[in-house]
C-alpha cells in the first residue's frame, strides 16, 4: 500500500479498493515502525489523521470526489497547523501550538487530505543538510549515514522512505529541489507569489515559496493544484488564475527548446552527475526537444547575493522570537535585556545565530549600501539573465546539485562548503522563477537530480516535461532498500 | 547675546480608519487590554500584513491639502528594534520613499501676519502597543490594542522660530486633519502627538545649533511650555560655557522641565530596509484626482473667503476658520442674521467666553447658531439694544433652547420705540430733576455736553433699559433745548 503514488491512491480510494482510514492506519503503523531510523517527523498527528481520514471517507460516501480526498500527506513543520506544535525545527518555538492554519494547510485540508504529521527541517529552514534541527538530524533513506538535503529534509526523507506519498516543503534557496534530488524525488518550487505564504513561518520573505515533494511529477501536479492560488491575506501572492496542471502533463514535447547554461556544467560539478543530466537531455531530444547552449553570466554572484539578502530578511523576521509572547523563554530573567539575550541565545541554534549576525551586519548603518543594496543589484542582473535567456529557450536544464548526498557531519564545520551546494538552485529564488527537480539516475548508489527552470507561472510546463520524461524512464520508481 | 530659536516638529496623527493599518482589528480607544489585537497585531509567526487602502487615501488627502508631492510609488520599510510592546521586533514605517513629499502650510500669527511653514514629508506607519508598569508586581503588562493603529507622521522643516509659532503650527495641523476627517485630533487620548526638535543659535548665524528632541508632548499648552523651557535651558547652558548635546529629552509637565532620555550615541541603529512582505504602493493619477474631488474647503481657503466675502480681518477670519465646527457655526449665525461683523463679534466674544468658562466645545454650545442669529436680528431691527442683548444671551445660555423672541417677550425686554411713551417718560424724568434742568439751561455748550449724559442715564434707568437709546437722545435734546 505504501508504495502507491498519490495518483494510484486516488484511484484506489475512488474504486473503494481501500478506505482512507485503512490507508491512514497502515501508514501510521509504518511511520511508528520505520521513522526512528530516519527522524523525519517532529510530530505525528495520529488523532488528527484518524479524524480527517474518517471525515474524508464520509465525504466520499456522500458522493464527493477529488484527487486528494482521503490522501495522506505531511507538512513541513513551518506551516502553522491549528492546535499542533509548529516548531520550525527550533528550540525557540518550544510549546508553540499555532492558533491558526496556514493557507496551504487550509487548502489541502479543504481538498480532503489527511495530515499524518509535521516534518523535520533545518532550523528556520536554514541549511542544506537537515542537520541544524533542534529535533536532531534527519537521515537519508538511501544511506542512513548520509544527509537527506535540506531544509525540507524531513519531507524528503519521509516521502522517499514511503512513509508518505507526498509532503509540503518550502524553498528559499533550493530547500525543496535539493532534498528532492538527494532522495530521488520530484519537487517543485513555484513562481514567487503562486503559493500563499500566510501561516508559513518566514525565513527570507522575498525568497520563500511553498511547494510539494512527491515521487512523480503527476503527484506534484495534484498537490500544487490544491496549494496554489491568490490569497488576499498575503500581499505578495499574485492574483492570477491557476493553470490546470494535470491537463498540462500530457502535452507532447515536440518543438520544446531547452537551454543548457554553460555555468551549470563548470568546475565543482561531479562529472558523473553531468553525465546523468546529459543522458536526460538525450531522452528529451528523443521526445522532440531541441537543445541550445546558453549563458547566465551573473550566476557566479548568486551565492554572495543570496547570503546577504536572505540573512538580512531573516535577521528582521526572527526578531519576533523574543521570549515575550510565545515559545521558549529563559528561566528567571532578571530584566528585559536578560530576557531577550538569554531567550534568544538559548533558543536559537548556531546556524540561525550565524545568519542573524550576518544579516544584522549587512543592514547596519554604513554597510547597507555596500551589502544589501549591492546584493539587490545583483539580484536584478540575475533576473535579467533569465528573462533574456527565455527569449530563446522555453526551459533551462541543468543539475540540481553539484554532488550527491554527503555524510552526516561532513560539512558541519565548514558552512561555506554547504552553502556552495546551493549554487544551482539559488538563482531561481533570486529571480522568482519556478524550478523543478526530478530523478536523473544514481551515482555510487545515491540518487541525483536534474533541475528544470521555466519562465514565470509556467509550473505547468515544468510538470509537463518532468511527467513526459517519467513516462520513458524509471529512476523515479526506485525505492531505497529497506523502505 | 541675542539668540534665535529654531524649531522643527514631528507630529504623529492617528488616522481615523475603522481598522488597523495592516490588520482587520478595530481601532477604538479604551477597549479592554488585548481585545483589539489579532494574530497579526500580536506578531504571531507566519502572519503577514495587508495594507489598509483607507489609510493610503487619508495620507493622500493630507498630501493634497498641503500642496505636496505625492509619490507615485512609495515603499514601506522595517525599522528594527526590540521592545516588548513592539511585537514583531520592527515597526513597519516608511523611510526613503514616503507617500507624501514636500509641501507647506500657512499659519496666522497673533499679529495677523501669515507665515508659511515648510513640510518636509509625511509618511505612514504603524503605532506600537503600550507597556503597563503598574499592577503587575515588579513585572510589566503589554496591551497590544494600539499596536498597528495607522499613524501619519508629519515632519516640518526647521522653519519655526518660537514656541508661539510652534503652537500656531500644531493648531493649524490639528485643524487641517480634522477638516479632512482623517484624525479626531484628540490629544488627551494621544490621537495627535508631537515631538519637538529645538535648537538655538546666535541671531544672524546661518548654521543651526545642535538640537535636542523633546518626545511626545501632548497638549498645545505643554508644547509652548516645553519649548520655552528647553530654549532657556540651552541658552543658559551655552552662556555658561557648556555645549548642547544631540539627545532625546522628555518633558515633565508636573515639574515643567525636560530631562535627558538617551543621547545620540545610545540611539538604536534601526537597520531600515524595504519590507519584503509588502509591495510598493502605486498611486495612480486617477486616484489622486478622485481624492482631490472629495476634499472639503480647507482652513486657509475658508479664512481667505471669510476675509473677501464677509470683510473680516485676517485675524478674525483665521480664528473663525480654526475649526470646521466653529466655522460652520459662524456661517450659520451669519446666514440667519445677515450681518457677518455682528455674527463674528458675538461668536468670538460672548459665545467664546461662555464656552471657555464651561470648557465646552462649539458642538456642545448651549446656544444654537439659529438662536444667536435670531437674537442678532433683533439687535439689527432695534427690538433690543446691545445691552439688553447681553441679557437675552445670558438667558439663552441657560440652555432652555428658547428663541430670542420668546425670551424678549417673556421677560418684557422689548425696546420702547413709541415716541409718545418715551416723551411721557422723559417729561416725568425732567420734572423730577427740575433743579438740574435749570442748571443745564444756564450752562454753556461745553458744560452741557457733560450734563446731558446725566439725563440719558436717568431716562434709561426709568425705562429699565428698554427705551430706544437713539430716540431718547433725540427727544431729550429737543426738550432740554426747547
Amino acid at each position: 500500500m505504501h508504495q502507491m503514488t498519490l495518483a494510484e491512491i486516488a484511484r484506489g480510494l475512488k474504486d473503494k479498493t481501500f478506505s482512507s482510514v485503512e490507508l491512514t492506519e497502515s501508514l501510521l503503523a509504518r511511520i511508528a515502525q520505520l521513522d526512528p531510523q530516519l527522524n523525519s517527523f517532529i510530530t505525528v498527528t495520529a488523532d488528527l489523521a484518524r479524524e480527517q481520514a474518517k471525515a474524508a471517507d464520509a465525504r466520499r460516501a456522500a458522493g464527493e470526489s477529488g484527487a486528494l480526498l482521503g490522501a495522506p500527506i505531511g507538512h513541513k513543520d513551518l506551516f502553522c497547523t491549528h492546535g499542533v506544535l509548529t516548531s520550525c525545527g527550533s528550540k525557540i518555538l518550544t510549546g508553540f501550538k499555532a492558533p491558526y492554519d496556514a493557507t496551504v494547510v487550509d487548502k489541502l485540508a479543504a481538498a480532503g487530505s489527511v495530515t499524518l504529521g509535521k516534518l523535520n527541517m533545518d532550523e528556520f529552514a536554514m541549511g542544506s543538510a537537515n542537520e541544524s534541527s533542534h529535533y536532531g538530524a534527519v537521515k537519508n533513506p538511501w544511506d542512513l549515514t548520509r544527509v537527506p538535503g535540506g531544509s525540507s529534509g524531513g519531507s524528503a526523507a519521509a516521502v522517499a522512505a514511503r512513509l508518505l506519498p507526498a509532503a509540503t516543503g518550502t524553498d528559499t534557496g533550493g530547500s525543496i529541489r535539493q532534498p528532492a534530488a538527494l532522495t530521488n524525488l520530484t519537487g517543485i518550487k513555484p513562481t514567487y507569489g503562486r503559493v500563499s505564504r500566510w501561516g508559513m513561518i518566514a525565513y527570507a520573505s522575498s525568497l520563500d515559496q511553498g511547494g510539494p515533494l512527491a515521487r512523480t511529477a503527476e503527484d506534484c501536479a495534484l498537490m500544487l493544484q490544491a496549494m496554489a492560488g491568490f490569497d488576499p491575506k498575503d500581499s505578495t501572492s499574485v492574483d492570477q488564475p491557476v493553470d490546470d496542471y494535470l491537463a498540462a502533463l500530457s502535452q507532447p514535447l515536440a518543438g520544446l527548446r531547452i537551454g543548457l547554461p554553460k555555468e551549470y556544467f563548470g568546475a565543482g560539478l561531479d562529472s558523473r552527475i553531468a553525465d546523468a543530466v546529459l543522458a536526460v537531455v538525450e531522452e528529451l531530444k528523443k521526445l522532440g526537444a531541441t537543445v541550445k547552449d546558453i549563458s547566465l553570466p551573473n550566476m557566479q554572484h548568486a551565492i554572495p547575493a543570496y547570503y546577504v539578502i536572505a540573512p538580512a530578511e531573516a535577521s528582521s523576521n526572527l526578531s519576533r522570537f523574543d521570549g515575550v509572547r510565545f515559545g521558549y523563554r529563559c528561566e528567571n530573567p532578571v530584566n528585559l535585556e536578560d530576557l531577550y539575550k538569554r531567550s534568544r541565545g538559548e533558543g536559537f541554534g548556531a546556524e540561525v545565530k550565524r545568519r542573524i549576525m550576518v544579516g544584522t551586519y549587512a543592514l547596519s548603518a554604513g554597510y547597507y549600501d555596500a551589502y544589501y543594496i549591492k546584493a539587490q543589484q545583483i539580484r536584478r542582473l540575475i533576473k535579467n539573465d533569465f528573462v533574456a535567456a527565455f527569449n530563446d529557450v522555453d526551459l533551462i536544464l541543468g543539475p540540481t546539485t553539484p554532488n550527491p548526498a554527503w555524510k552526516l557531519g561532513e560539512k558541519s564545520a565548514d558552512p561555506v562548503s554547504a552553502y556552495l551546494e546551493d549554487i544551482y538552485t539559488i538563482t531561481a529564488n533570486l529571480a522568482g522563477i519556478p524550478g523543478l527537480s526530478m530523478p536523473a539516475g544514481f551515482v555510487d548508489g545515491l540518487p541525483v537530480g536534474v533541475q528544470l527552470l521555466a519562465p514565470y507561472f509556467q509550473e505547468g510546463r515544468l510538470l509537463n516535461v518532468a511527467h513526459q520524461y517519467q513516462q520513458v524512464s524509471d529512476w523515479h520508481t526506485r525505492a531505497p532498500a529497506g523502505f | 547675546m541675542q539668540w534665535e530659536t529654531v524649531i522643527g516638529l514631528e507630529i504623529h496623527a492617528q488616522l481615523s480608519t475603522q481598522s488597523k493599518i495592516f490588520s482587520g482589528s478595530a481601532t477604538t480607544f479604551g477597549a479592554e487590554p488585548n481585545t483589539q489585537a489579532s494574530l497579526i497585531d500580536l506578531g504571531m509567526p507566519g502572519t503577514l500584513p495587508v495594507l489598509n487602502a483607507e489609510a493610503v487615501r487619508m495620507a493622500c488627502k493630507f498630501g493634497l491639502a498641503i500642496d505636496a508631492y505625492i509619490a507615485p510609488k512609495n515603499i514601506f520599510a522595517r525599522k528594527n528594534y526590540f521592545y516588548p510592546d513592539l511585537p514583531k521586533g520592527y515597526q513597519t514605517s516608511q523611510m526613503d520613499d514616503p507617500i507624501v513629499g514636500k509641501g507647506h502650510l500657512d499659519i496666522t500669527l497673533e499679529d495677523g501676519t501669515v507665515k508659511r511653514i515648510g513640510i518636509t514629508r509625511a509618511h505612514l506607519e504603524e503605532d506600537a502597543g503600550k507597556s503597563l508598569h503598574e499592577d503587575f508586581h515588579g513585572m510589566s503588562g503589554i496591551d497590544l490594542n494600539r499596536a498597528g493603529t495607522p499613524l501619519l507622521e508629519i515632519v516640518s522643516e526647521p522653519d519655526i522660530r518660537s514656541a508661539k509659532e510652534a503652537v500656531a503650527y500644531v493648531k493649524a495641523i490639528h485643524a487641517l486633519v480634522r477638516y479632512l476627517g482623517i484624525c479626531d485630533g484628540n490629544m488627551a487620548e494621544g490621537s495627535l502627538r508631537c515631538d519637538c526638535n529645538v535648537s538655538v543659535r546666535p541671531k544672524g548665524q546661518a548654521e543651526f545649533g545642535t538640537r535636542a528632541e523633546i518626545k511626545n508632548v501632548n497638549s498645545f499648552r505643554f508644547i509652548e511650555k516645553a519649548i520655552n523651557h528647553e530654549v532657556q535651558r540651552q541658552i543658559e547652558l551655552i552662556e555658561d560655557g557648556g555645549k548642547v548635546v544631540q539627545e532625546t529629552r522628555l518633558y515633565d509637565p508636573n515639574k515643567d522641565q525636560t530631562r535627558s532620555m538617551r543621547s545620540k550615541e545610545e540611539a538604536n541603529d534601526y537597520r531600515y530596509f524595504p519590507c519584503p512582505d509588502l509591495l510598493p504602493v502605486v498611486i495612480e493619477q486617477s486616484f489622486l484626482d478622485e481624492v482631490r474631488g472629495q476634499l472639503p474647503e480647507l482652513p486657509t481657503q475658508k479664512r481667505e473667503r471669510f476675509e473677501s466675502q464677509f470683510g473680516l480681518s485676517t485675524y478674525d477670519a483665521s480664528v473663525l476658520s480654526a475649526s470646521r465646527e466653529l466655522a460652520d457655526y459662524f456661517e450659520a449665525v451669519e446666514k440667519t442674521c445677515g450681518d457677518a461683523k455682528l455674527a463674528a463679534n458675538w461668536v468670538m466674544g460672548e459665545l467664546s467666553s461662555l464656552l471657555n468658562k464651561d470648557n465646552l466645545e462649539i458642538e456642545q454650545s448651549p446656544v444654537s447658531a439659529e438662536q444667536l442669529g435670531g437674537m442678532i436680528l433683533r439687535i439689527k431691527d432695534n427690538t433690543i439694544s446691545g445691552k439688553i442683548a447681553k441679557m437675552v444671551f445670558e438667558a439663552m445660555a441657560e440652555g432652555s433652547g428658547e428663541s430670542a423672541d420668546a425670551i424678549i417677550e417673556a421677560k418684557g425686554l422689548k425696546q420702547v420705540t413709541d415716541s409718545g411713551a418715551i416723551e411721557k417718560m422723559l417729561d416725568e424724568v425732567l420734572a423730577a430733576n427740575a433743579e438740574q434742568v435749570e442748571q443745564y439751561r444756564a450752562s454753556d455748550e461745553a458744560k452741557r455736553g457733560k450734563m446731558f449724559g446725566f439725563f440719558v442715564g436717568q431716562a434709561m434707568k426709568a425705562s429699565k433699559g428698554k427705551a430706544n437709546p437713539g430716540q431718547v437722545n433725540e427727544l431729550l435734546k429737543k426738550k432740554l433745548e426747547g
